[in-house]
């Protein structure tokens, strides 16, 4: 089976809606709702036959498409999906169902192209999870650029214009680095083999010096951090979110954040081991860093939405730890708060995108009591803001209870410290369920409680939440054997070094044959 | 039968599934039906599976159950599964029976108010979440069922949402019990590293095994665990939360401090009393917590107005008293207090709640007053709790309960003459502070106050009932455990010695003994007395008492509770709060913000150049052209 419908079915849909989107403001809802809906559906049934792969002992890549297509440089069209991948794909095109659902009454302007932008999202996104040659990635990683930076400039709120420049420099001034890592690779890759390719299974195990290991590994650290995001690089992302549309705002939280996750990941950790391995210290404080100060900042807020962007960064930073740790426990919960984060970021700036459609205002001081009016809007932040703070039942526990645990191996002080972010988190969590929904209702708001539609996206996203944190071994035996993998070729490409140089030319030959019967656990 | 086990969790979690799905549907009394019915059948189910577990115990006096895997990483292998052994069907016999006669009580006393069905399902879930913590057979599920019950206090503390005080009590207990859980936290990955498992009984075995008693391991891991057992139970130094915690309605009050939440640190104490055994330094502590802890909560007590906070923190200087059994070694005393405690706290409570209900919401015992004539049977049932709470020699289970952890302490090779002291002070300061509370709302004159509310709407049989079967358990309660001085019964010890450690004493003389029982009922009713004469008495006896120079600044510090709400929030509170107001633009976007002002402004300097006049372009040129010849010249 050819995995490049996975990239098509989007694209044509989104051009579909695009043209629709001429003559009907309806069309292009529909149109990007099936696709989306036919796009989540074949993930589905690929995970089942995913999972009958693993029953039968046939684990690690499901499909993998190549293609040449500039040969001259060893550019190819190179895409593979594996268990992390997979995981990725299916959180992308189930929030893409539902931003399209939560833009279906509040965005009325240019309606098809903004329909494309979304299905353009769900492309590139899928792209950069599945691009498997480093200069497809890149491209894929680019593009997703774009349609974000229409959702905010063209949907967003009042200050747009300033937030989505801002979110488009940063970003793209990260992927400058980014590409400058991946040439930097290539060349050393030629240099040390006489092969130019940019495929990452040919990359991995690229011997090279120390230093050059460093300076390239914090190429693609910086532009991954940047997304992640990191503190100190995350100050677009506050502005970005609370000028962002709901449907970008869900894309940008849900899936754009997790794309610097997948970034470290998949290249950082496994082509540059050493390095990642040198620098895991420094990584590690930096991720304490971003889950204490942005549970701070959180506290800080006048801006609702401005509030729960911040606890994203809070939140990102157990995946980052997670990452850094580097060993099997850590390795899982951070690819579960990957996707907790995913459902519970989701619905907090759905809840909060249709609060200000209702009551036109963001101010947190403007908000209280709201209970009284709108009880299942109240029982969902309730929910959601449980979620946040790490509820254990729920699917972010499971993850950051992983991730200390597996932390706690590693580095106790920092664990610690980053324990400490949970009570921060119940601090910041409570403070916004009081300010919102509780206390007296001084706005004197008449609101409308959640329409059969909010309901059925909240209803989703709180299935996925208590799935995952009741039972989320299905998740984690899909994460299992990628994340074996990708920690297998971070040990080989770091044993060659200790062998005499003539031999290291052969790591990576022996790599490339790999996939994709290969690579699973001994 | 003990297959059933799993239905006593599940079928609350099922009432509150349907009520918070259906509840806004349903009428009152449908709520009120599958609520309450929802814990009846629990408690119904407890009695079944229990009585066949003690008709036929199972190989090794424990049965577990497994329900599924929750999760399997890298040996890390927690399951939903159920372990249930003596101490554990204790603790769920009397969470479901009593929380059953609370829900009972609860659907009158709440009949009136908004968000009845809201409620019931709180109240179910908060006994889903406590059993949970108690059948829990691994600590990861422990801690979803230790949690969940902090969830479920800060739903139903807060639960009058519209006052922006219980919703600040309401948060206060959630994040100061989360405090002491980030330290059980740390307590399970290091048993985890250490160990490498969380299933607690191997852990307890392994444990055995690896670490030397005294060792710094296992002192870190019990003090660890020690912390998260302190937040739940309100012991030293985190009780601040308990007292604030009133602000629910007092249903919640009686569910919270007989049934669920503040036992849960005594049972995470004796359910891992291995490792604390280990750790003898860190069982002393507990000793010491719980003696200071009773002390500091007796004298606060004696001053309060409002009856629920006297209440309160009788709780934390009850709770003190089982720590101080724990911390002593004497394991099943400890939990026969905890069971006695539960039955006559709930009566306590629930029979203020009755008060507070007949008198429009009224809670300063000094408007109320000659209530005894007027609420009869309450009254009766609230004496009977407070006999209990004031351990009135022999007639009162508490009797039993309390002397049994006062002699132990006293007698055990860990305790001593001064933990002895403190208890027997805190017997004393314990029947001071409840009959003030007793005197003051029920003899006395009525109140004017009490006057025009007459006459009086009496409670009905919902609210009679929990009293009239609390009040007789508090009585019967006491007799299943006498002491060699009186009959010697231990038919409660010798269910619980089957999983905890039986107790050591020194073995001192029946003579001994009997004189240190004489010396707490000496205490008890010695404490009554006075405070019979200072407040039934004539005025000036506590007119003397009040002009001392040192009173008043006492009794405002014993009525703040020893200011420790103030030291919080001098210490941690407001500057955690100031860092995030001071810090809300985020200083690191500065660096930002200034790059992208220097670029503009480096525009704007640029963009001046260009005018549009010719003159000025070709001086720039003619300029530029001289520069760039002379510099060539010139290098």
């Amino acid at each position: 089976m050819s995995v490049a419908w996975i990239l098509l079915m989007p694209l044509a849909g989104g051009l579909a809606a695009w043209i629709a989107g001429r003559w009907s403001d309806l069309w292009p809802r529909w149109i990007s709702l099936g696709t989306a809906l036919l796009h989540l559906l074949l993930l589905l049934a690929t995970w089942g036959v995913f999972f009958a792969g693993i029953e039968t002992g046939q684990g690690g890549w499901l499909v993998v498409y190549k293609q040449p297509w500039i040969p001259q440089l060893g550019i190819s069209f190179h895409l593979a999906v594996d268990g992390l991948s997979l995981l990725l794909l299916l959180l992308t095109s189930f929030l893409t169902v539902l931003a399209v659902l939560t833009s279906w009454r509040s965005v009325t302007r240019s309606v098809g192209f903004f329909h494309f932008n979304l299905l353009l999202i769900l492309t590139a996104l899928s792209g950069v999870f599945i691009a498997f040659d480093l200069f497809l990635f890149f491209a894929f990683w680019e593009i997703s650029l774009l349609p974000l930076y229409f959702l905010i400039g063209i949907w967003g709120y009042e200050n747009r214009v300033y937030a989505t420049t801002k979110f488009f420099i940063i970003t793209q001034g990260s992927g400058l680095l980014m590409l400058l890592a991946i040439l930097g690779l290539v060349v050393v890759h030629w240099q040390s083999t006489g092969v130019m390719t940019f495929d990452y299974l040919e990359l991995v195990g690229t011997p090279m010096s120390k230093a050059t290991a460093w300076w390239l590994m914090l190429g693609f650290f910086i532009a991954f951090a940047v997304k992640l995001p990191v503190v100190p690089f995350h100050t677009w992302l506050p502005d970005a979110h609370t000028q962002a549309p709901t449907a970008g705002s869900v894309a940008l939280a849900g899936l754009v954040l997790k794309i610097g996750a997948y970034g470290m990941l998949r290249f950082v950790m496994t082509i540059f081991p050493q390095a990642a391995a040198d620098f895991a210290l420094a990584a590690m404080i930096l991720a304490v860093v971003g889950i204490l100060y942005g549970a701070l900042l959180a506290l800080g807020q006048t801006d609702l939405k401005r509030m729960v962007a911040y606890t994203s960064i809070s939140h990102m930073g157990f995946v980052l730890l997670g990452i850094f740790t580097w060993n099997e426990l850590a390795l899982q919960g951070a690819v579960i708060i990957m996707l907790s984060h995913g459902f519970s970021a989701a619905a907090l700036f759905m809840l909060v995108g249709d609060l200000q459609h209702r009551t036109h205002t963001r101010e947190i001081d403007r908000f209280g009591g709201l209970w009284a009016v709108t009880p299942r809007m109240g029982g969902v932040g309730l929910f959601f803001a449980m979620a946040s703070l790490g509820l254990p039942g729920l699917a972010s526990f499971v993850g950051e209870f992983l991730v200390l645990l597996g932390a706690f191996r590693v580095n106790v002080p920092l664990t610690v410290l980053a324990s400490v972010g949970l009570v921060a988190a119940t601090i910041y969590s409570l403070w916004m369920m009081q300010k919102v929904y509780y206390g007296a209702n001084t706005g004197e708001w008449k609101l409308d409680d959640t329409s059969g539609r909010e309901m059925a996206i909240m209803a989703s996203l709180i299935g996925a939440t208590l799935w995952l944190g009741l039972y989320p071994q299905p998740v984690l035996t899909t994460s299992g054997d990628a994340l074996a993998q990708m920690r297998q070729f971070a040990d080989k490409a770091r044993a060659p070094a200790s062998r005499p140089p003539v031999k290291e030319v052969q790591g990576p030959k022996a790599m490339a044959s790999i996939p994709p019967d290969g690579g699973r656990r001994p | 039968m003990l297959e059933l086990l799993w239905l006593i969790p599940a079928l609350p979690l099922l009432g509150f599934v349907v009520l918070m799905l259906a509840g806004s549907r349903l009428s009152h009394t449908e709520v009120a039906f599958v609520g309450c019915g929802s814990v009846g059948l629990s408690a119904a189910v407890t009695l079944i599976v229990g009585l066949s577990f003690m008709a036929a115990p199972p190989p090794g006096a424990a049965f577990t159950q497994t329900l599924w895997v929750w999760l399997d990483v890298d040996g890390f292998r927690p399951a939903f599964a159920f372990y249930l052994d003596a101490l554990s069907l204790t603790m769920i016999f009397v969470v479901t029976f009593v929380g059953f006669l609370i829900h009972l009580y609860s659907v009158e006393y709440m009949m009136e108010e908004e968000g009845y069905s809201r409620f019931f399902a709180y109240m179910n879930l908060f006994v889903c979440a406590m059993l949970t913590l108690l059948l829990a057979d691994n600590l990861m599920l422990l801690l979803l069922g230790w949690e969940g019950v902090g969830l479920c206090s800060y739903l139903l503390i807060g639960f009058f949402y519209r006052d922006e005080a219980n919703g600040a009590a309401a948060s206060k207990a959630f994040i100061v019990t989360r405090v002491g859980d980030t330290a059980m936290l740390m307590a399970l990955f290091l048993l985890f590293a250490e160990l490498g498992t969380l299933d607690i009984q191997d852990l307890l075995q392994r444990a055995g095994q690896q670490f030397q008693p005294g060792s710094g391991l296992a002192v870190v891991v019990a003090l660890l665990l020690l912390g998260g057992a302190v937040g739940k139970s309100a012991q030293l130094p985190l009780q601040t939360w308990l007292p604030d915690a009133m602000a629910g309605p007092t249903p919640v009050s009686a569910l919270i401090h007989a049934a669920t939440m503040v036992t849960a640190g005594v049972y995470l104490i004796a359910r891992t009393h291995a490792l604390f055994m280990l750790a003898p330094q860190v069982l002393t502590l507990v000793a010491v917590i719980g003696t200071l802890t009773l002390l500091m909560a007796g004298f606060a007590a004696l001053v309060q107005t409002d009856i629920k906070r006297v209440l309160a923190y009788s709780t934390i200087s009850q709770i003190g008293y089982m720590f101080l059994a724990l911390g002593v070694g004497a394991w099943s005393a400890a939990l026969f207090h905890f069971m006695i405690h539960a039955f006559f706290k709930a009566l306590l409570f629930l029979g203020a709640g009755a008060v507070i209900m007949c008198l429009h919401h009224e809670q300063d015992m000094y408007r109320m007053g000659g209530l005894r004539r007027l609420m009869p049977f309450t009254f009766w049932c609230f004496l009977i709790g407070s006999g209990a709470l004031a351990a009135i020699p022999v007639v009162t289970a508490g009797f039993y309960s309390k002397d049994l952890i006062i002699w132990n302490a006293y007698n055990s090779d860990i305790g001593g003459v001064w933990l002895w002291a403190g208890a027997l002070a805190g017997a004393l300061l314990t029947s001071i502070y409840t009959f003030r509370m007793v005197f003051l709302t029920f003899f006395r004159d009525a109140t004017e106050w009490v006057k025009k509310l007459l006459p009086i709407h009496q409670p009905g049989p919902c609210v009679h009932i929990p009293l009239g079967v609390l009040a007789v358990l508090s009585i019967a309660g006491g007799f299943i455990e006498l002491p060699h001085t009186m009959g010697k019964l231990t038919l409660f010890s010798d269910f619980l010695n089957t999983a905890l450690p039986e107790f050591h004493g020194a073995h001192a003389s029946y003579g001994t003994e009997f004189l240190f029982e004489l010396m707490a009922a000496a205490a008890s009713i010695g404490g009554i007395y006075l405070v019979w004469v200072l407040v039934m008495g004539p005025a000036r006896h506590m007119q003397r008492i009040v002009a001392l120079p040192w009173a008043p600044p006492l009794e405002r510090l014993w009525l703040s509770g020893w200011g420790f709400d103030r030291l919080y929030d001098v210490a941690f509170v407001q500057p955690y709060l100031w860092c995030a107001r001071v810090n809300k633009s985020d200083f690191i976007d500065a660096f930002y913000r200034a790059t992208a002002f220097v670029t503009e402004m480096l525009h704007f300097v640029v963009s001046l150049t260009q005018t549009g006049a010719v003159r000025w372009y070709a001086t720039g040129i003619a300029v530029g052209a001289v520069a760039t010849v002379g510099l060539v010249i010139l290098l």
